[in-house]
């Protein structure tokens, strides 16, 4: 069976930076942008889409809502 | 693309007016997603405190009302004699239940009204600047207790799971907390069975969460997460109070 491919898109202006989504991801996928949004805050941003395994901890930890997670078919 | 997760429909797209890393947002969207997926968002009242989630009815996607400091179970109770087909919840802080709100939570309860509360426990007020609340923990610091809180000056915190179970009137009573992934998993379910008993017309029901707030701790919210497990946790053990009768 190949191997599931998972999309984590990250709402850029509903981010404020507050890093639990990077705390909590067991793969380390996540970092922080050094562009602010419109708010002021530096938004999280994946560094490998590929690496992802679609365990969900980063959008259930996310207070904002920003983070939604899609399956590649 | 096939969704896995997607911000509920619960929540209106207004972005929320916390603080960066604050769980109010989470604990909001599991409630709004249980209704979400219990097909109740249309016949669902809620009833917004005072504290920092004042403007909760901006963010919850469902029929709102506003209560004064702490009579947010005074309001539910209304609504719910009026409304008896309606689905009615309250949601509050700490500061709001458990200090001035403590004499209608109590009646409420004891008088076993059919509407559900959730409680938000970040043992300090977070809106009016991090003064100490009824559930501080002894030791910690706020700007009301500067050398942290003494158990001569302040007395203990008030455990509320503790205190309700007490009362004959609550069907289902259980703290959580939103500290991990896995925990939050854990609260999800505990919301839905609260609302599930709700419905079975059985009573009252209650649910703690344990929360951060970072801004307040002066920690960032990684770092208040650990804090919650460390010194919240073991004053304010998780687990369930009252188990609903089975019939």
């Amino acid at each position: 069976m190949p191997k599931k491919q998972f999309r984590v898109v990250f709402k850029r202006e509903r981010c404020k930076g507050c890093e639990l989504c990077k705390a909590f991801c067991p793969k380390k996928l996540i970092e922080m942008d050094t562009q602010v949004n419109a708010k002021g805050y530096c938004p999280a941003r994946m560094t490998d889409q590929t690496q992802c395994i679609g365990c969900q901890s980063c959008a259930l930890v996310c207070p904002d809502g920003a983070i939604e997670i899609y399956e590649e078919e | 693309m096939k969704p896995v997760f997607q911000y509920t429909k619960g929540m209106t797209e207004v972005s929320t007016s916390y603080c960066p890393g604050c769980t109010h947002g989470v604990a909001h969207r599991l409630i709004m997603e249980t209704l979400d997926e219990m097909g109740l968002l249309g016949k669902t009242i809620g009833v917004a405190p005072i504290g920092c989630s004042v403007v909760a009815h901006q963010f919850m996607n469902v029929d709102m009302c506003e209560s004064a400091h702490g009579r947010a179970p005074a309001v539910a109770s209304g609504i719910r004699r009026v409304h008896p087909d309606k689905v009615v919840f309250t949601y509050q802080g700490d500061g709001d239940l458990a200090s001035i709100g403590m004499g209608e939570i109590m009646h409420a309860a004891a008088r076993g009204e059919k509407f559900s509360t959730f409680f938000i426990n970040n043992c300090i007020y977070g809106m009016t600047g991090g003064q100490m609340a009824p559930t501080t923990l002894i030791g910690q610091r706020s700007t009301t207790c500067v050398d942290g809180r003494t158990r001569e000056q302040a007395g203990m915190p008030l455990k509320m799971c503790e205190i309700l179970s007490t009362l004959d009137g609550p069907a289902y009573i259980e703290r959580v907390a939103l500290c991990d992934p896995a925990n939050i998993r854990k609260a999800k379910k505990a919301v839905r069975k609260a609302f599930e008993t709700l419905l079975s017309g059985k009573g009252f029901t209650f649910v703690e969460f344990l929360s951060i707030c970072p801004t307040n701790w002066g920690l960032t919210p990684p770092k208040a997460m650990e804090w919650l497990k460390e010194n919240m946790m073991p004053y304010y053990p998780l687990g369930v109070y009252r188990e609903p009768e089975v019939q």
